[in-house]
């Protein structure tokens, strides 16, 4: 059989689902209309798992996001592996205590008695004209959260190799999906490919100025460090993969070597994932900036329908150039 | 059928009304499905094609003033509220003369004036919202009644029982319209619900609840009458479960391989109900073929009007998207 030369975002995750599912009898998957009778989820991302594993398995749930989130958090404190979809991650809003007061801090709270091996799986993101309550980027909410992890892709390979890792590790963690980048195309990874939690990588090295970001804006954010290399400025880029915890050695090495920091994100700036890493860029290294940090996100506003809307509210490439170039002086 | 539904079918003027308000529905989303396809309307467009009794029933069955709320599939709603077609078709291609500036899209609109409160994209949450519609009916005095919609999928919601609770505790006026198309998405009610008469779902409340054939209007038209007093004279709130089916997918993009054609085609032919009431008119002498026909046109001139509006109306200038966050 020959290996497919390119796979897509969602076929990464498939991959992940599939593989955790072949290997551990613990794990199983619930969420709305995720087996294959109802479609194999909205994005296609569970496709042909309720075929191969079973509906036992691979469960298609009511639309009841609380009583998902929450049987899921019952059942991984026996030691089962459940990941839930949520579609939308707006929809986290409706399941947010069992998220915020139970999985987080029941580790916590029983003195390290119960553990949540708990992995959610979420949706979202503007730019495609699903409206205000089907696109916020709310990642910050819940890394503000002791306790929770948050991971999320830039290319089909991470998701595979994240989603594993996220399935596996013993906490609760929630996985994000740009579903603009759902149909993206990228290398396969091989069989068992991981990614560990809590690592970033290096997308590219650079000398003047160390980009952080993580999520669809990656790519981005590659094209304009291109971009920015023509006209001379070297610029580093940090996909951080796991947004929280997130890899502060990686982004506090590289901006203790290029003294210049931006930070990139969709999600929209004001307190923001951006503002955190900032603010602890400035408490370690404040002596050797060479100018202040900058933030690129996307406009103080809900999501808007109208497509000019949309692409005025998203962050730019012209923005994030303009922002390293700030740090420049 | 009941007596009201009888004399209801004896009056001429109410059925042509109700044909009227139904036709219009099916040709704007018709033409929305068209717009859509031509990718002049993107994200979601969740089509009321099969569902138009329900809303013209009830509607009729409302008194100015009284209000709705209901979730995604709200173009049919709003139309029977009375609100402009072209205004809502420029919101589905996001246009400065849509409803809502082009900043809300299919999903979420608004009128004061015709007292339509949305349009809401999360589901079940309308649902106490509608509540508080009601609460605040009360709280004023005021006799108005509260017309929430949701659907079948929705009634698997959590906050849906909160609110029947205090709706019953309180005794708001607040009729919970539960529009049963069979199906969420692509899960078939039987697979998802346990009980699935959801006419029942208000008995440990006390609210009383009834099923209604919602592809017949004069019997939504009945049943409405009925709820809609119930709340009126202070009873506290009422259900009533709307048997009914979407002919088109979920949204536009769903391939609908949850249902076979043969059942779709079986509601279309055998259960439409725009043309059970053209015959049930052409049989009562309530109009005549000329009279349909000209009808016909004239909705169908109405719809290509909204559609051209919606196509030229501008795009919202981009400084919009600082507006309208805080007061
Ligand atoms: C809280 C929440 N969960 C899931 C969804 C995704 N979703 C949108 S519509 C829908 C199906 C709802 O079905 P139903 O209530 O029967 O209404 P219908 O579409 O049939 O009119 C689902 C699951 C959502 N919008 N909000
Ligand atoms: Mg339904």
């Amino acid at each position: 059989m020959n290996a497919p030369t390119k796979i897509s975002f969602s076929q990464g995750i498939n991959m992940a689902l599939d593989e955790a599912l072949a290997a551990d009898p613990n794990v199983f998957l619930l969420g709305e209309d995720i087996a294959d009778a109802q479609g194999g989820g909205v994005f296609k991302a569970t496709l042909g798992l309720s075929a191969k594993h079973g509906t036992d398995r691979v469960r298609s749930t009511p639309i009841s996001e609380q009583a998902i989130v929450g049987a899921a958090v019952g059942a991984a404190i026996t030691g089962m592996r459940p990941v839930a979809e949520i579609m939308f991650m707006n929809f986290l809003t409706v399941c947010m205590d069992q998220l915020v007061n139970h999985a987080a801090k029941l580790r916590f709270m029983s003195g390290g008695l119960t553990s949540v091996p708990l992995t959610i799986r979420c949706g979202t993101g503007a730019g495609v004209g699903f409206g205000g309550q089907h696109s916020d980027m709310l990642e910050a909410w819940f890394a503000h959260v002791p306790g929770m992890k948050v991971v999320t892709a830039s290319n089909p390979a991470d998701a595979k190799g994240l989603l594993l890792s996220a399935i596996e590790d013993d906490d609760p963690t929630l996985f994000i999906e740009n579903v603009a980048m759902y149909a993206a195309q990228g290398a396969p990874p091989e069989p068992g490919y991981k990614v560990p939690l809590g690592k970033a990588a290096i997308r590219r090295a650079g000398g003047d100025v160390t980009i952080i970001t993580y999520g669809r804006p990656v790519g981005e954010v590659e094209a304009v460090a291109e971009t920015l290399a023509a006209e001379g400025i070297s610029a580093e880029v940090i996909d951080l993969r796991t947004i929280a915890p997130f890899d502060e050695a990686a982004v506090l090495n590289s901006v203790a070597k290029t003294g210049r920091a931006v930070i990139v994100h969709e999600a929209v700036k004001a307190f923001g994932v951006g503002a955190e890493i900032s603010s602890r860029i400035h408490e370690e290294l404040f002596g050797q900036l060479k100018s202040p940090v900058k933030r690129v996100g996307s406009k103080y506003s809900p999501v808007p329908f109208s497509p000019p809307l949309e692409q005025a509210f998203l962050y730019s490439r012209a923005e994030i150039a303009a922002a390293v170039k700030a740090t420049m002086g | 059928m009941s007596k009201t539904a009888t004399a209801a079918s004896q009056n001429a003027a109410l059925l042509n009304q109700f044909y009227r308000d139904m036709l219009l529905i099916r040709r704007f989303e018709e033409r929305a499905g068209q717009l859509y396809g031509m990718g002049l309307i993107g994200g979601f467009c969740h089509l009321y094609i099969g569902q138009e009794a329900v809303v013209v029933g009830m509607q009729a069955a409302t008194e100015p003033g009284d209000q709705v709320i209901t979730a995604y599939r709200d173009h049919g709603h709003m139309l029977a509220c009375g609100m402009e077609p072209a205004g809502v078709m420029a919101e589905l291609t996001g246009r400065s003369g849509g409803y809502s500036k082009g900043k809300g899209g299919s999903m979420h609109m608004f009128s004061r004036e015709k007292n339509f409160y949305g349009g809401h994209g999360i589901v079940g949450a309308q649902v106490p919202l509608g509540t508080g519609l009601a609460f605040a009916n009360r709280y004023r005095g005021n006799d108005r009644v509260s017309l929430t919609y949701f659907g079948d999928g929705a009634a698997n919601q959590g906050q849906v029982y909160e609110s029947f609770n205090m709706a019953a505790v309180w005794k708001l006026p607040v009729v919970y319209v539960i529009e049963n198309n069979q199906y969420a998405m692509g899960t078939a009610i039987s697979r998802s619900t346990s009980e699935t008469h959801l006419y029942k779902r208000g008995v440990s409340f006390n609210i009383p609840g009834e099923e209604v054939d919602g592809m017949d209007v004069e019997a939504v038209y009945a049943a409405g009458r009925k709820a809609v007093e119930h709340c009126r004279a202070g009873n506290g709130p009422y259900i009533l479960e709307m048997r009914t089916y979407r002919y088109r997918g979920h949204s536009m993009s769903d391939p609908a391989k949850y249902r076979t054609k043969e059942e779709v085609q079986e509601m279309r032919e055998k259960h439409d109900p725009i043309e059970g009431l053209r015959t049930k008119i052409l049989a009562a002498g309530a109009a005549d073929e000329a009279a349909l026909k000209a009808l016909d046109k004239e909705i169908k001139d109405t719809v290509s009007a909204a559609a051209e509006f919606a196509q030229m109306s501008p795009e919202p200038d981009p400084k919009e998207l600082w507006t309208e966050i805080y007061a």
